[in-house]
């Protein structure tokens, strides 16, 4: 079980890497052994994926090494990584959307002229029966669910024989079952002696998995927890080990260092939610009546959906994904029209009310679409706060821009969301993913917001950010109202006063937070009929 | 009236049709190739135009069709390089080297036309024919179809071994890749510069050949600003057709027969303004994408320049 002894595949010393205004990696020296997993750590921006980019030939560090079984190696492009035997599986997905699994794959067996489809489908029943995995290769990778497209990702990272697998936060967007299935993956190749390197944000995860951790802290290393301290010490203890590393003298500061665990049991959440003040419910503010949407793409359609949201309160949604949640989202913040029902926002009907005006009433959207939908990444952040607001007062003035006041008021808005910049004229597009979340929710939650969705509100985000974000959205009880949509039972289970359940594009069940609540709702989440309330589950399959 | 329908008035019109539609078809699968690969080229009608140019040129003072053929496509090459280095390795704005291209190709061609020919316009001699046995023989559209130069027969077994090309091979995988999620292709370990070079690069030869033809085959003769726009439609032609070479081709050839109805209609006596008829290919053009515009596909990662690594 102890593969302290055996010496490195990949070992990087002294990795140098700055980018226009920030030192991605400091001087950061790291290894991997054959049949281990190191587990790596860090919050958001802190330079995991620059330097995991510097081992898979994306970037080229500015000085240091790279060594591979000891010999000094240049890594400067993919084809270099990939002749090594490195395979990665980026944080954002490299599967080509409109291509078959099997194209996925074979894209870049050069050498040949034509694909050789054939021997291309027995090596994928080979990794399938080697991962204990069964992906159809004629499917679009558009129309797989995450968890497999994750699958193949991994399939194709291997695909060349690869030695050291890369995992850049694999399990951000993957439901639970998809998560247990990517453990039994990672311990079949275990056993095979591939080495690999885990980066996740959850906690109990890389403590679960990782056979050593190492943490990183604004691009340099603070340090690895070697194999036999791991093996020793109990879970509970590592995890506050690792807080420590991460946050340094900040976490003494975090009153509680339990309730930074993200991977919060099912007890602590109860806990959690007993402990949130909880404000007398007032008026309904947003109200569903039978609310019918339309799919888009292989994304489904919502149904029936009879919601009401009150002052004062958070509504969590939960559900897989994929079951309607992007098409409730966008027919409440008005990017997708109805094909039934009614939407009312303090009572009166929003129906012909387009984006912009339903934003003036202080309704928002958080949408789970950062990079896409989210910040324009070509402008500076101060331009993509203040992308809503354009023409107005102050900020706008006879038609022209005031930059300076802008400025200003972005400077304060930065502060105040803990965004990490070099400046508020960074291009929002460099920012890691958390630094442009929390761009996002200022955008969203400043200027008068009264009602505002959250569509998966804390992906990809590290512990003391997501933790952040969840007291944003326990604030809003406070004379606003929430509706909470989220693929994280556990942080539901933290955040609302009362939960449904979505499945099949229909509301399933209802369930307060309280013992038993994740059971039921898991139960209802995947159609247990019995559970959920009669006749909704039923005609969901029409 | 009834004139119209004559016998010569059609196989001239589809005659006529195939000579203009080769070019078409030679840039639109050209414009294929680069779009699928990422590259929007607009500026393919100054490779047409250069290739026109360099294709007469050779044609005339070497005396041969074929090497004419070659020059224009050597033409193209050379307007394509430019884009090549700027848009491909140096990531400047596709679009507005594309339309630079364009403007430098019509100004260029028109100028060295002028230094070399002053106001006279030479004319080439008729080009070979090759008939196809049998067919040839079928009535009115025998000898539209099947009695023309070699390169108009070879222009549509391209288009049918470009489908093979993106759908069988490697390269064909690499150039969709490109055009899709450049990244993913640069992780495969396949550099996106290198196969959006030789893209634009067969673009390039596929344009300059296509102006080759119009000139030699087509015209006989070269004049200035002669492409008149059929780079554009060559593009136009490739988005409807989705990018597929075969949909493309024939969509090539549809609108050669648009291009073609002025000499139909002069052979059936009808007067009518050549401007109006001059016009005729661009309406269809705008016909087409009001109706088929929906069905039209671009590639995500069209006309965006890939630098690995940068966020
Ligand atoms: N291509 C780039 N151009 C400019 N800045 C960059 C670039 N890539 C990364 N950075 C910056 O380098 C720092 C490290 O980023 P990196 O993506 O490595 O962080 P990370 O640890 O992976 O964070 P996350 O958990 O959010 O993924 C960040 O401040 C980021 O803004
Ligand atoms: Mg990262």
């Amino acid at each position: 079980m102890s593969p302290a002894v055996t010496s490195a595949v990949v070992e990087v010393k002294g990795i140098t890497k700055a980018f226009p205004g920030v030192l991605a990696n400091d001087d950061i020296s790291f290894d991997v052994r054959p049949g281990e997993v190191h587990s790596l750590l860090g919050e958001n921006g802190a330079g995991k994926s620059t330097l995991m980019g510097i081992l898979s030939g994306i970037q080229t560090p500015d000085s240091g090494g790279i060594l591979v079984d000891g010999e000094p190696v240049r890594i400067d492009s993919p084809r270099k990584a990939l002749d090594i035997g490195i395979g990665t599986v980026y944080q954002h997905s490299t599967l080509i959307p409109a291509l078959t699994v099997l194209q996925n794959l074979m894209l870049g067996d050069s050498g040949k002229l034509l694909l050789d489809a054939a021997s291309a489908r027995a090596r994928l029943e080979e990794f399938g029966a080697l991962l204990g995995v069964d992906v159809d290769p004629e499917a679009r990778a558009a129309d797989l669910a995450l968890g497999r497209q994750q699958q193949v990702e991994i399939i194709k990272a291997l695909w060349r024989g690869s030695r050291l697998l890369i995992l850049d936060e694999p399990t951000s967007m993957l439901t639970p079952q998809a998560v247990d299935e990517l453990y039994t993956v990672l311990a079949r190749l275990k056993a095979d002696g591939l080495a690999t390197i885990f980066i996740t944000h959850k906690l109990h995860e890389a403590v679960s998995l990782g056979d050593r951790i190492s943490v990183l802290r604004r691009g340099r290393m603070v340090g690895t927890l070697d194999a036999a301290a791991v093996s020793s010490t109990p879970p509970d203890k590592l995890e506050e080990i690792v807080i420590e590393m991460m946050f340094g003298s900040a976490a003494a500061d975090l009153a509680d260092v339990g309730e930074l665990r993200v991977g919060l049991g099912e007890a602590e959440a109860v806990e959690a939610h007993a402990r949130a003040t909880k404000a007398a419910v007032g008026e309904p503010l947003l109200e569903l009546a039978g609310v019918a949407a339309p799919g888009e793409g292989t994304d489904p359609g919502v149904a029936d959906i009879d919601l009401v949201v009150h002052e004062g309160e958070v509504v969590g949604v939960a559900g897989v994904d994929g079951n309607g949640q992007r098409a409730l989202a966008e027919a409440i913040s008005g990017q997708r029209r109805l094909t039934a029902g009614e939407i009312r926002l303090f009572g009166a009907p929003v129906d012909r009310l387009n984006v912009l005006k339903r934003e003036k009433l202080g309704l928002r959207y958080l949408t789970d679409d950062r990079i896409g939908e989210g910040i324009v990444g070509s402008l500076s952040i101060s331009l993509n706060l203040f992308l809503k607001r354009i023409g107005q007062a102050p900020y706008w003035r006879y038609g022209s821009i005031r930059r300076g006041t802008i400025d200003a008021r972005a400077e304060e808005l930065c502060e105040q969301f803990d965004v990490r910049a070099p400046g508020v004229e960074t291009r929002a597009g460099t920012l890691s993913g958390g630094n442009m979340q929390k761009v996002l929710l200022a955008r969203e939650l400043s200027f008068g917001a009264k009602v505002v969705v959250f569509h998966k509100p804390t992906y990809g985000l590290d512990l003391k950010t997501t933790l952040g974000v969840r007291e944003m959205i326990r604030q809003m009880r406070d004379g606003k109202a929430a509706l909470v949509i989220s693929t994280d039972l556990d942080e539901l289970l933290e955040v609302s006063d009362r939960i449904v359940v979505l499945s099949r594009g229909r509301l399933v069940g209802e369930a307060e937070p309280g013992p038993g609540a994740a059971e039921r709702i898991g139960g209802m989440m995947i159609g247990d009929v019995s559970l959920s309330l009669a006749g909704a589950g039923a005609e969901g399959t029409e | 009236m009834s004139n119209l329908f004559h016998q010569d008035v059609l196989t001239a019109l589809i005659s006529g049709g195939v000579i203009a539609g080769i070019p078409l078809l030679l840039a639109a699968c050209g414009e294929a190739i680069s779009e699928r690969s990422g590259v929007l080229n607009l500026g393919i009608e100054g490779m047409m135009i250069l290739g026109a140019y360099t294709g007469f040129v050779v044609a005339y003072y070497l005396h041969s069709t074929w090497l004419g053929f070659l020059g224009g496509a050597g033409g193209g090459i050379l307007a394509c390089l430019v884009m090549i280095v700027l848009c491909v390795w140096l990531g400047l704005d596709q679009i507005v080297v594309g339309i630079a291209i364009t403007l430098a190709g019509e100004g260029i061609t028109s100028v060295l036309q002028g230094a070399q020919f002053g106001t006279t316009y030479p004319r080439l001699g008729a080009t070979p024919t090759t008939s196809i046995p049998l067919l040839h023989k079928i009535p009115v559209i025998g000898p539209g179809l099947f009695e023309q130069n070699l390169l108009v027969y070879l222009g549509i077994l391209f288009a049918l071994f470009l489908t093979w090309f993106f759908r069988a091979t490697n390269v064909g995988l690499n150039l969709r890749a490109a055009g899709e999620k450049p990244e993913a292709l640069d992780a495969a370990g396949v550099s996106v510069v290198a196969t959006r070079s030789w893209a634009v690069l067969s673009t390039g030869a596929l344009a300059g050949l296509g102006g080759g033809f119009l000139a030699i085959v087509g015209a006989g003769v070269f004049t200035p600003f002669m492409t008149q726009g059929q780079g554009y439609m060559a593009i136009v032609i490739c988005m409807l057709g989705r990018g597929k070479p075969i949909w493309v081709a024939l969509a090539s050839l549809l609108f050669g027969i648009s291009l073609s109805i002025t000499t139909a209609l002069q052979l059936a006596g009808i007067e009518i303004s050549t401007d109006l008829i001059n016009m005729l290919p661009f309406i269809a053009v705008m016909v087409a994408l009001v109706i088929f515009g929906r069905r039209s596909y671009l590639p995500p990662a069209l006309a965006l320049p890939y630098v690995r690594g940068a966020r």
